[in-house]
């Protein structure tokens, strides 16, 4: 069986992304899963063979880790060339894109971005235009490059005992254009990843103010969710423009999302509605959030939501 | 500073979007089409950058006929010249092949700096700088939330998952930006008179010694397949806070057991 190379998605803080996961368990319908890591896999390789890889691919050192991106597509495309897999699976995020785009220039090949599935024959199922059409596409020069938006499908674990190996880099020098002098951790304390977030609790305008968002962050702790924040609450400085949800923020797809204070115009909407259930708390009762909510309460969100914070301490 | 701005004509995100029943692509006759907004904020970098450190914006889009009402309301917010693209054989292009076309176009620019926005909101694919870049042999400073530019060298802190990431490079460079790097200004009625008077280069892809069947649904990497419409999402029931409103959500989270 051809191989299907995963890039892995992990952060330092928490390990191998949740869409990781989902990339090798939607490989597995493609052929058999070589994981590809970039930096120290030791903490990785448990995770990745839990979930199926068959083969773990590591590419590391200052060559690859201290430039952006470039390095890493090199990396990627001489292993196409040698292995020639079936597939390349990234995760849509930033830097699987960019990735991706990368890829895709190098070998004169097709790519397919934000898929929520891949058939067996590579087809990609895509969710455009916020959320409203669903697009089956294809590849037709190349084999399937695709990039997979978090919280597509569910991770199955499926253990396998991969063969762990350390790869040559040999990046050129078009590829070190771009340095990367500093990365910077900012605040999101202990909370899941904002596009992987089983539960989003999102504040918008009525939130009021920065210091408000105690309220949101506090819910979301509640409930194991993530934070996020409308437009409207990223502009006026309330939260970081990261935890932006709707159309120039992360698109988000939880089985909860719950929006406080938040009215609902048709760009935050294009960020939120795939989720599974959808709960609003807004005192305008014509707010167009209604519009979409399985379950809305009109009325002070100041009000609601410590009421339902005490409220689900208590059934703790 | 040679400064480029790509500048893609988007249908509105704020209204009704469609792809087209016949050939599957992005509907644009219909649409109510205006510039992809995160393009307005890369315009307004280059003109700041302009403006502190001298040199010419230019304006560069690939698109239909159509896109002239957005190549001048972007000249109309200062750039002082633009370039258009445009041929018949261009619909239906990939982002493979319009890149290579933009990589095309840019080559007769000689650009010091090429600036755009970080996705578009049609496609929101995100791919397009880190293609050019590729194309053309020059840095990629991707996902700005700010650029710093001093003589020939650019410090962008570029937006990540986790916090930022500082990066560096030397010019020749793309930056591209997201909508929280500045402010775009609204286009004076003395910049909308005389963007109508700014010189628009039109160039085909003869001009770019391009052939037709490189891109367009001839020269596509990908093909779309087939498109349904999702059902729109129906409210469901609505209650009025009427002192218990916290319960009542605590109480609805328990029967999907959330809580």
């Amino acid at each position: 069986m051809a191989e299907v190379l995963v890039v892995v998605e992990a952060s330092q803080a928490t390990g191998v992304k949740k869409v990781t996961l989902e990339m090798l368990t939607i490989a597995r319908g493609l052929g058999s899963p070589s994981a590809v890591v970039f930096g120290d896999a030791s903490a990785l390789t448990d995770k990745l063979a839990e979930f199926g890889a068959e083969k773990i691919y590591v590419a590391s050192g200052e060559d690859v880790e201290g430039y952006l991106v470039a390095p890493k597509a090199t990396v990627v495309a001489e292993l196409v060339k040698q292995v020639q897999p079936a597939a390349v699976l990234l995760g849509s995020t930033q830097e699987g894109k960019e990735i991706a785009g990368r890829l895709a220039i190098k070998l004169d090949n097709g790519l397919l971005t934000d898929a929520v599935e891949v058939a067996a024959d590579g087809t990609a199922t895509q969710v455009v235009f916020a959320g409203s059409t669903i697009v089956k596409s294809k590849v037709t020069k190349g084999l399937p490059i695709v990039t997979i938006r978090p919280n597509s499908v569910t991770p199955a674990p499926a253990a396998a005992t991969p063969a762990v190996e350390q790869l040559t880099v040999a990046v050129s020098a078009a590829d070190k254009l771009t340095k990367v002098v500093e990365r910077v951790a900012e605040q999101k304390g202990s909370r899941p990843e904002l596009t992987e977030a089983g539960i989003v609790v999102s504040g918008g305008r009525g939130v009021g103010n920065a210091d408000n968002f105690k309220l949101v962050e506090e819910l979301a702790d509640l409930l194991g969710g993530a934070v996020g924040a409308s437009r409207a609450a990223v502009d006026s400085g309330y939260y970081p423009h990261q935890f932006q949800v709707g159309q120039t923020g992360k698109t988000v797809s939880p089985q909860l999302y719950l929006a406080l204070g938040i009215s609902g115009a048709i760009q935050h909407r294009a960020g939120m509605q795939t989720s599974k259930t959808i709960v609003a708390v807004n005192k305008d009762a014509e707010a167009p959030i209604f519009e979409l909510a399985d379950f809305g309460v009109v009325g002070d969100l100041f009000k609601i939501v410590p009421q339902a914070a005490e409220e689900i301490r208590k059934r703790k | 500073m040679n400064i480029v701005v790509l500048v893609k004509q988007v249908p509105d995100s704020g209204a009704e979007r469609t792809l087209s029943a016949s050939d599957n692509t992005v509907e644009r006759g219909s649409a109510s089409n205006v510039i992809n907004e995160m393009d307005e904020y890369a315009i307004e970098e280059a003109l700041k950058i302009k403006e502190a450190h001298g040199g010419e914006v230019t304006v560069l889009t690939v698109g239909p006929g159509g896109a002239t009402d957005s190549i001048r309301k972007a000249l109309s917010m200062g750039p002082d010249k633009a370039v258009h693209v445009q041929d018949d054989a261009l619909h239906g292009s990939c982002a493979v092949a319009t890149s290579k076309v933009l990589a095309a176009a840019l080559r007769t620019l000689n650009a010091d700096l090429i600036l755009s926005g970080a996705e578009s909101t049609d496609g929101r694919v995100q791919v397009v700088p880190h293609m050019l870049a590729e194309l053309l042999g020059v840095a990629a400073l991707t996902g700005a939330r700010k650029l710093t530019v001093d003589g020939s060298q650019l410090t962008v802190e570029r937006q990540t998952d986790e916090g930022y990431e500082v990066v560096t490079a030397s010019t020749p460079a793309i930056v591209s930006v997201w909508d929280t790097i500045n402010e775009p200004r609204y286009p004076s009625f003395k910049g909308i008179m005389a963007a109508k008077k700014k010189p628009v280069q039109a160039l085909s892809l003869g001009d770019l010694g391009i052939a037709s069947d490189e891109v367009g649904f001839a020269g596509a990497t990908s093909q779309v397949l087939e498109f349904t419409k999702r059902p729109a999402r129906t409210g469901g029931a609505k209650v009025v806070d009427e002192g218990n409103g916290g319960e009542q959500l605590v109480a609805y989270l328990a029967t999907e057991k959330f809580v």
